[in-house]
């Protein structure tokens, strides 16, 4: 690699792309592409049919343009919807089989594929570009009757299952970019927790666009039977290029009777370098349904990349009883957008909800939360409690609230506040006098204003994520 | 609708005698005829869909009714508790116009438009507004005068008046050092009708405006209100609003503070119940340095009404030191009522000190019991509660004696 790549690939230490034979779908998109797409996974035909049902819907829907992040019209016909790694028609059976260019590049990112050197106790599921890659850690979960694999996989060899709960969260009727997922989606992971089961270890998906040209699709698809547990994590990268890239995943959550489903987020999509060029577009609709009684969702997200982020992890309190959480940092450093924040809906009797949101803008970009807490009239006794936070670096960026609260019933409460200022000289002043320098105060008083949320992330994810959360703002100071 | 309302416009203004205010008339009325009535795919009416509520409680509304007038002798819409100026409307026309408490030269009252303006097409009431107002008066109050006693504005309809549309506005203009208090009294005898008012402000240096609303008569009419205030340095602007009689009204505060030192004040209170659907919407631009706002809204709410607060706090690039607080309270009384809130802050600069909050619930069951345990019964701790609850926010207007008045006529004793 020669020294200008060096240089870049400072600053955005997952920037490379690995030189591998893909096999794409004609560019565009139409009818042809997605049965494409559905015959190159074997897929049944119900299905197929749900696909182009989807399709369909597509057209009639317009994008929306409310968003504050504006962007210019995607061409969606330009677009790759499948790219794989050659020779994937079937996943292989053991890593051994897997392309060594394909371990080396998970290797590089620092997700070990070979379980001699795994990661303690963290099953991944690898998703590269279109297509899931590599499952690690199946005859632990096997055994315990957890099903975790790729939803490709998960169509094979558990229908039943796919079938009844595909598309109850998000259906294919849903905003534009969940319908246009839901015509081309390509892979993503499947987990299934039956009844009592408390998973033994972290469950983790970790994507990877590689491919130029393409828009990654992928559906997560997450069920927590009566009285399971689960905690699911996923990381994401892409190589830096300079044409934007677009990313559209559909995950659904769903929590019956007394079960729980933690659901992590590390956005580190590649943001674009630092006059804006480049970058994706991380418009991803994210879903839980406390469906169950005493069932809980929570979310922790930390988004550090990508050029724009648009998505509203929510929660659809439907159980009596249930609870919804939703932790986020969000940073924006140079030209990154972000328009991000959560829906909490009380259905239910009894339903808690609590938002901690925490926004840093640097650079000339731009930060908006925007949320929903919505009671409605038979959700009695409810309770939602929110906080968001923004803090401003320089005077050239942007931080923005906008809470929409309802309530309509009286015996439910809701609480919401929200504070924006900048660091304080004081409490610069005070660490430097302290022996810091500039940029170390600033990450130590960054951190504790994160504080509240990072504790919220697995153990080994949460020292990654403090680094991370350094690493995005440097520069910004001074 | 369309042919309804250019028939019902050349009626209006068959003999108008200026031509470039003919012409401004008639701009504006294309434009509210593109847009129409708002409705909630617009995201200022997202709570309140003016174009449903016209439909459902109006129907087919008229946008000119040639009344006779034989209502001027009886005047007991007039408060006698104060001495005051007065502006009388009558069914949306300018009636009476009496400043006998003030010197005669201080207070410029004239007739004019200044059609010179870019039309504003994104508020089409405002637009309907200008196409159908009668007349455009301005008044202006002089340097360094600070009016002796209040102004009351009367906006009083009839009982022969229904399904028709009244628009009226006016413009204010404070001097330098001057000082103007504006009371609103809403006395409505008629019913269904949409009434439009528009209330202009200038406020140059160290100028200082209050303006009290006062919607107390219960009545069935829709109504919608627009304040625009520009502030120049140093000057002050305090809003109070007191919701409570109408079947529907929506205030809207727009306010920009454009020169520094500038603060700007809203308080509100919404008293709600049957079906009533009532909403303040504030946007308070912040546009250069060391200004300040604050806004207080608190809302009890009963028997399947409804309230919507949406308050915005804008700051630009160049407004450092800004200082913005919004709190927004609500107590829900009633199985089927509901409060929507919609408290916004849109920052562009960095050394800002700005804050909201919103909470809305219950009575609180251990104040009641705290209460009932020192004798009252269920109903009066309620009461005490909610009159508590309002005290917080009429203790903030700067006016005793105006204070005083409202406390009266809320029937808030102390």
């Amino acid at each position: 690699m020669d020294e200008k790549n060096l240089n870049i690939i400072k600053d955005y230490k997952y920037g490379f792309s690995t030189d591998i034979e893909n096999v794409k779908a004609p560019k565009g998109l139409s009818e042809d592409v997605i049965k494409f797409i559905s015959n190159i996974k074997k897929e049944p035909k119900w299905l197929l049919d749900w696909r182009l049902k989807a399709y369909k819907r597509l057209k009639v829907l317009k994008e929306p343009d409310w968003q504050k992040p504006k962007y210019p019209k995607i061409n969606y016909q330009d677009l790759y919807y499948y790219s794989a790694p050659k020779n994937f028609s079937e996943k292989p059976k053991k890593l051994e089989d897997l392309d060594p260019k394909l371990l080396e590049t998970y290797k590089k990112l620092g997700i070990p594929l070979d379980e001699q050197k795994r990661l303690n106790g963290i099953a991944v599921d690898a998703v590269f570009d279109s297509v899931s890659v590599a499952t690690t850690f199946k005859d632990t979960l096997t055994k315990h009757g957890i099903i975790f694999c790729s939803i490709s996989e998960a169509v094979q060899k558990h229908p039943d299952l796919v079938k009844k709960y595909l598309g109850t969260v998000i259906p294919i009727t849903d905003h534009y970019f969940a319908t246009l997922n839901s015509a081309v989606f390509t892979d993503g992971s499947f987990v299934y927790v039956p009844e009592g089961v408390r998973c033994p270890m972290e469950l983790s998906t970790y994507f990877r666009i590689n491919a130029s040209d393409t828009g990654q699709f992928e559906r997560t698809l997450i069920i927590a039977d009566k009285g399971s547990y689960v905690s699911y994590l996923e990381g994401c990268t892409a190589p830096m290029r300079d044409e934007n890239q677009l990313h559209a995943a559909n995950v659904e959550l769903i929590a019956l009777d007394d079960a729980e489903i933690k659901y992590s987020t590390v956005q580190n999509w590649y943001p674009g370098d630092k006059d804006g060029k480049g970058g994706i577009y991380n418009f991803v609709t994210k879903r839980g349904l406390c469906k169950g009684n005493n069932s809980k969702i929570s979310w922790t997200q930390v988004e550090t990349g990508s050029a724009i982020t648009w998505k509203y992890p929510s929660c659809i309190l439907k159980g009596d009883n249930s609870i919804g959480e939703f932790y986020s940092i969000a940073i924006t450093n140079n030209h990154q957008k972000a328009d991000t924040g959560t829906k909490m809906i009380h259905l239910g009797k009894n339903t808690k909800s609590k938002i901690i949101s925490k926004g840093i803008s640097a650079g000339l970009s731009d930060m908006t939360y925007r949320g929903l807490v919505d009671i409605s009239p038979n959700a009695e006794n409810s309770n939602n409690y929110t906080q968001c936070d923004s803090l401003l670096m320089g005077n050239k960026c942007g931080a923005h609230t906008i809470p929409y609260i309802k309530n309509k019933n009286s015996n439910s409460n809701i609480a919401h506040e929200a504070t924006t200022s900048k660091i304080s000289e004081d409490q610069l002043h005070y660490c430097q006098q302290r022996g810091l320098n500039p940029e170390e105060a600033v990450g130590l008083i960054v951190n504790g204003f994160c504080k509240e949320v990072l504790q919220q992330l697995p153990m080994e994810f949460a020292v990654e994520a403090q680094k991370l959360v350094g690493i995005s703002l440097e520069g910004s100071v001074g | 609708m369309e042919d309804k309302i250019k028939i019902d416009f050349d009626k209006a203004f068959k003999n108008y005698s200026s031509d470039d205010e003919l012409n401004f008339k008639k701009n504006n009325l294309e434009y509210f005829i593109k847009n129409g009535f708002p409705g909630r795919k617009l995201e200022s009416w997202k709570f309140s869909d003016l174009n449903q509520i016209i439909n459902k409680n109006i129907g087919e509304l008229n946008f000119f009714t040639d009344i006779k007038k034989e209502i001027s002798t009886n005047k007991n819409y007039i408060t006698k508790n104060i001495d005051h100026n007065k502006i009388v409307f009558i069914n949306g026309i300018l009636e009476e116009v009496d400043f006998s408490f003030e010197d005669k030269d201080k207070i410029i009252i004239s007739k004019e438009v200044d059609t010179s303006t870019k039309i504003n097409s994104e508020n089409s009431l405002l637009n309907l507004n200008n196409a159908f107002c009668k007349n455009f008066y301005k008044i202006t109050i002089s340097q360094n005068y600070s009016m002796k006693r209040p102004l009351i504005i009367y906006h009083v309809s009839t009982d022969n008046l229904s399904s028709t549309t009244l628009n009226s506005q006016l413009n204010f203009i404070l001097e330098e050092n001057s000082s103007l208090k504006v009371v609103d009294i809403y006395d409505d005898k008629s019913e269904k009708n949409f009434i439009n008012t528009f209330y202009n402000f200038i406020l140059k240096e160290n100028a200082i405006l209050k303006n009290y609303k006062i919607d107390k008569s219960q009545n069935s009419n829709i109504k919608y209100s627009y304040n625009n205030i520009d502030q120049s340095t140093n000057s002050i602007s305090e809003t109070f609003i007191l919701s409570n009689g109408s079947k529907f009204l929506k205030n809207e505060i727009n306010c920009n503070l454009k020169g520094q030192y500038s603060s700007a004040f809203i308080n509100g209170v919404f008293s709600l119940d049957s079906d009533k659907h009532h909403e303040i919407r504030t946007s308070i631009n912040h546009l250069v340095e060391n200004t300040k706002s604050y806004q207080l809204i608190k809302s009890v709410l009963d028997d399947k009404s409804k309230s919507v607060y949406q308050g915005k706090i804008y700051v630009s690039p160049d407004a450092q030191k800004t200082d913005g607080y919004q709190l927004s309270k609500c107590i829900l009384l009633d199985k089927n009522t509901e409060f929507n809130a919609k408290p916004e802050l849109e920052i562009y600069a960095d050394d800002v000190k700005c804050s909201h909050g919103s909470a809305s619930g219950s009575l609180n069951e251990n104040s009641i019991f705290y209460l009932r345990s020192r004798g009252l019964n269920y109903k009066q701790a309620k009461k005490l509660l909610i009159s508590g609850f309002f005290l917080d926010v009429i203790e903030k207007i700067t006016d005793e004696e105006i204070k005083n008045f409202i406390k009266k006529t809320m029937e808030l004793n102390q």
